[in-house]
């Protein structure tokens, strides 16, 4: 690990000040991902700022009916949180597919939002890679790309965002609220992390000196809802698919629906074409296997990953016919 | 920088701590507890896990810095006077230990979920214990382990 220099921040003023003061410095707060990338020498910077001493770890309920989530609440504490379990539960399971229970507890909610990608070429520095290293190439397209994404890609990077959570908060329609020292601003999550085109460096919308301090999701719908992972493995790997969806059927007619992917795409994937071609159609398997190919078509495949698109459509035909049963028994 | 950590009920001071050394670090090189193992180093296997404020986690990943003022408790701490705690003596009654390299991590972490939800059912201990690695015992032993030691608090909470 470089040299850097490191400040505990007391309050928010102070941190969005020091940050504001080191370009290139960088937000701690969990570690689990950022001390691991500096570890790594993938992450270089010559400042730190702790934020993880920051009050920003309570859960409010919104005028509105939504709730508001600090941003350094720990994962596991999130997941546990009664409000969150009983009114976002897609969430609470999102929560709980993600890690092991030690990262869980470290992790917090601004961070897993920017957290970087497990593409094994990014954290391996002998290799190229556009987005550790811009303009020198990638080798995970010629390379082992099993895990890589299959929608939203492009020529410089495959990768995909590896965040669980994610995946539910695109599907409630979060809002994250940032601080710098200009002000604050509120960003919908879907505006947060940007797809990779020619610049995969550049991961979010956010100045390098604005700090999340907060997740507002909306009120939660009645609908019937559900994080389904699909991974190597039970516990504690990263998604090959995932799905985030909640369906609302009303007399057969799909009313409503939420769909997001996870394991598929550079960033939290909100599955808009699949939710237009659903929405208003019979609530049936052939309606649902109709959205997952919309949603799919435009899908691009490496050598490695091709067995991803038939994944995601099963997963998503799995996900909303369960939805569907569950719907019509309540 | 100066670190100050109470470690196993103790205030420990450690001087001169670069603010790139992990908790990890800290607690084997400067204050002299050997037991969290220091393997990976990228919070994939366990083996340094310690409660930190009475949470399990990965002290490799937990900057030095970020442990100032808590509270910290290691695999050193879990037995009270000249006894094992009553998971450690489960790990050795099942032969849960074979290397040992993994032990240390895995007590704490099943030491948490014994005390937490001691009717854990075994898909409930595979999921507490699936950030800790073993390479020797294939872990079934380990499962005893855990079973053996939430039987026995759950007879002493009965």
């Amino acid at each position: 690990m470089k040299d850097f220099a490191y400040v505990a921040a007391p309050d928010v003023a102070t941190a969005v000040r020091a940050a504001a003061d080191a370009p290139g410095a960088r937000f701690l707060a969990g570690g689990t991902n950022l001390v691991d990338l500096m570890r790594q020498h993938v992450e270089r910077p010559d400042t730190v700022v702790d934020i993880s001493r920051l009050p920003l770890t309570s859960v409010e309920e919104t005028k509105s009916g939504g709730l508001r989530i600090g941003a350094l609440m720990r994962n596991s504490d999130l997941a546990a949180h009664p409000l969150v379990r009983t009114r976002y539960p897609m969430l609470t399971q999102a929560l709980l597919a993600g890690a092991s229970a030690q990262l869980r507890n470290m992790a917090t909610v601004g961070g897993n939002l920017l957290q970087r990608t497990r593409c094994p070429y990014f954290y391996d520095r002998a290799t190229p890679c556009h987005k550790r290293e811009p303009g020198t190439g990638c080798a995970a397209v010629g390379g082992f790309n099993r895990s890589h994404a299959i929608l939203g890609t492009s020529a410089s990077c495959v990768a995909t965002h590896p965040s669980d959570m994610c995946v539910a908060l695109a599907a409630l329609d979060a809002v994250v609220e940032v601080e710098d020292v200009r002000g604050t601003r509120r960003i919908p999550l879907a505006d947060l992390h940007r797809l990779p085109g020619d610049t995969p460096h550049l991961e979010t919308t956010l100045a390098p000196d604005e700090l999340i301090t907060s997740v507002e999701l909306p009120a939660p719908a009645a609908a019937p809802s559900r994080y389904r992972k699909v991974r190597d493995r039970a516990s504690f790997a990263f998604a090959l698919v995932s799905v985030a969806a909640a369906l609302e059927v009303t007399d057969g007619t799909v009313a409503a629906v939420r769909l997001a992917l996870g394991g598929v795409a550079p960033k939290p994937w909100r599955a808009v074409e699949a939710e237009r071609v659903l929405t208003g159609a019979p609530a049936t398997e052939e309606s649902f296997r109709a959205a997952a190919d919309a949603e799919l078509a435009p899908a691009v495949t490496l050598d490695g990953n091709e067995f991803k698109v038939e994944l995601a459509r099963r997963t998503i035909v799995a996900t909303l016919r369960d939805l569907a049963r569950e719907g019509s028994r309540a | 920088m100066r670190v100050t950590i109470e470690v196993n009920g103790e205030r420990r001071t450690a001087d001169d701590v670069w603010p790139g050394e992990s908790l990890l670090y800290v607690l084997r090189e400067r204050l002299g507890l050997p037991g969290a193992k220091n393997a990976c180093e990228q919070g994939e296997c366990g083996s340094c896990t310690v409660y930190l404020d009475d949470t399990p986690v990965c002290a490799c990943l937990v900057a030095a810095g970020q442990a100032e003022g808590r509270s910290v408790r290691t695999v050193e701490g879990l037995a009270g006077g000249d006894g094992l705690d009553p998971v450690q003596e489960a790990f050795v009654a099942t032969g849960a230990v074979q290397c040992g390299f993994c032990t240390p991590g895995l007590i704490v972490a099943a030491h948490e979920l014994v005390h937490r939800d001691p009717g854990a059912t075994d898909a409930e201990i595979r999921e507490a214990l699936a950030g800790n690695l073993c390479r020797c015992t294939g872990y079934e032993k380990i499962l005893d382990a855990v079973r053996l030691a939430a039987a026995k608090k759950a007879g002493e909470r009965a």
